[in-house]
């Protein structure tokens, strides 16, 4: 399986990271000293400088915080297509996409919830990927 | 810094705009930087400071035939020239060199000799987080923050729209602007969808140009041919590179950290404003920069802009060359916004705002990253 899309490359910084998404575990990082949780990985904390990181798992449930929707056909990206940053239930926000339903501003209101999905890229890169919150998500 | 110690001696536009094939990005640099040496009535041999973004200053320096004391290649997108003028005027009144030349040239449209010096490589954090979920174009990521604006603050679609209306209103007294033809709302909000809520006509041209400036001590600005414009003041800042990690999405801290360094060195409130070029590569930043500097309170730019205040004859005129959306927009487009600053001041605009004393520039970089903003007179304060 490929995808013509952009392909990260984990550098030392973030390996952790895209390999917990291959396991479609959605992993941050939390400070020892200041308790702040964030995103993008880093090994030490934006808040506080401390090195004492630990990496914890978030519960894959978000908001969405807001989002455009594409229009212009790109390798991989077939429009329409949202452009969406979502905020995670434990606080940081990142980009994606949200997936597995209309592709409409009627569909997509902001601050609905939603869940992590999974889109395998290659065997190595899997990316985490929204969808509208469907019933239990435990 | 000493406020107005600092003047702007030599400014132009490179020689041609909109669609250059005879010149690289390189040469489009040197064209603007020859112009503007002929504005200030200079040899290249009389500039020992280099600043410039999207060329190598060391390139600029051969190229030219000038031996710098200072170069400056500060690179944040398109705001970088705004920095490179603060950058340089403090450069020039602590006594490292005399005379900045300031350039940019963009093959933006023609890419002949393209260069963008962001690290765009799958190993950087914007590679990893963000391109693999948007292809990497300004008007899928620039513009991600309006929605959260439109539900705080009840921004409409039409009040939206207005950003481009009131911008070709200017562009219409502009000869060089690309785009003259007045246009109504309903043109704005039936043109092709670009990247919702986005149309073309919210979005900026796509163009090759460049500018240059001159700068040296106001107590030398008598020497040169052209009306001397003052600095009066500087802000520079930046938040990040990824606009999804921008603190808050209706406002942005780069802007007011900027803003607030600019005013308050400048020593200026907002009723001794006259002109205000707010960097606008898409219709919400006008929105975002008036708020921002605080010429309007959080959620009111919008309707302040749709009731005409910006507009010719209104009491704040804003992006008086018809802005990137209808003048012209290489990429960097804060070289040009710094260009009508000038000839605002120097009493030479197209659409001269008639007795217009101070002028605030402000400008963006890469996606909301990074701000810089300029606040210039054509009065030496005492």
């Amino acid at each position: 399986m490929t995808s013509a899309r952009p392909k990260p490359v984990p550098t030392p910084e973030t390996r952790h990271f895209w390999e917990g998404a291959r396991d479609h575990k959605l992993l941050l990082q939390q400070c020892g000293q200041c308790h702040h949780t964030y995103f993008p990985p880093r090994p030490f904390c934006p808040k506080c400088s401390g090195r004492d990181v630990r990496i914890v798992p978030a519960s894959g449930r978000a908001t969405l915080y807001s989002y455009v929707i594409g229009q212009r056909p790109m390798p991989g990206f077939e429009p329409p297509y949202s452009i969406a940053v979502v905020e995670l239930e434990e606080g940081p926000r990142m980009l994606s996409n949200i997936v597995d339903c209309p592709q409409t501003p009627e569909a997509l209101v902001l601050d609905m919830p939603l869940e992590v999905t999974w889109q395998a890229l290659d065997d190595e890169i899997t990316l985490p990927q929204f969808r509208p919150t469907q019933g239990d998500p435990s | 810094m000493k406020r107005g110690g600092i003047a702007i001696v030599g400014a132009a536009e490179s020689t041609e705009m909109g669609v250059i094939k005879n010149l690289s990005q390189t040469g489009i640099h040197c064209d603007a930087a020859l112009n503007a040496l002929q504005d200030a009535g200079l040899k290249a041999s009389d500039i020992d400071g280099v600043a410039c973004a999207g060329e190598y200053p060391v390139n600029l320096a051969l190229q030219l035939g000038i031996t710098p004391k200072w170069l400056d290649g500060t690179y944040c997108g398109g705001c970088s020239f705004m920095l490179h003028v603060r950058h340089a005027a403090a450069a020039i009144e602590a006594g490292l060199c005399n005379t900045v030349l300031i350039t940019h040239g963009e093959s933006g449209k023609s890419r002949i000799g393209y260069y963008m010096g962001q690290n765009l490589a799958p190993t950087s954090v914007i590679g990893q987080f963000e391109m693999p979920y948007a292809p990497f174009m300004p008007a899928n990521l620039f513009t991600i923050p309006v929605l959260r604006y439109m539900k705080q603050y009840g921004l409409t679609q039409e009040q939206l729209a207005m950003v481009s209306v009131v911008q070709r209103e200017w562009a219409g007294k502009n000869p060089r602007a690309t785009y003259k033809e007045p246009i109504t709302v309903d043109d704005v909000l039936n043109s092709k969808m670009i990247a919702y809520p986005f149309r073309i006509l919210q979005c900026c041209l796509v163009t090759d140009g460049g500018g240059a400036l001159i700068l040296a001590k106001a107590e030398r600005a008598q020497d040169f041919p052209t009306k001397p414009v003052y600095i009066l003041g500087t802000g520079e800042s930046c938040e990040t590179p990824l606009i999804s990690q921008m603190e808050d999405f209706t406002t942005s801290k780069a802007f007011r950290v900027s803003g607030k360094q600019a005013f308050d060195s400048a020593g200026i409130k907002h009723q001794d404003v006259d002109h205000v070029m707010a960097y606008d590569a898409f219709a919400h930043l006008p929105i975002y920069a008036l708020e921002d500097l605080g010429f309007v309170r959080p959620g009111e730019a919008g309707a302040f802009i749709a009731e005409g205040n910006t507009a010719p004859g209104g009491k704040l005129p804003v992006n008086t060359n018809g802005g990137g959306l209808s003048y012209m927009h290489s990429g960097m487009y804060g070289m040009y916004a710094l260009q009508e600053s000038v000839r605002q001041m120097r009493g030479t605009a197209p659409a001269q705002v008639a007795g217009a004393r101070v002028s605030v520039c402000h400008g963006v970089g890469g996606f909301f990253g990074a701000s810089g903003t300029v606040v210039m007179s054509n009065e030496q304060p005492g």
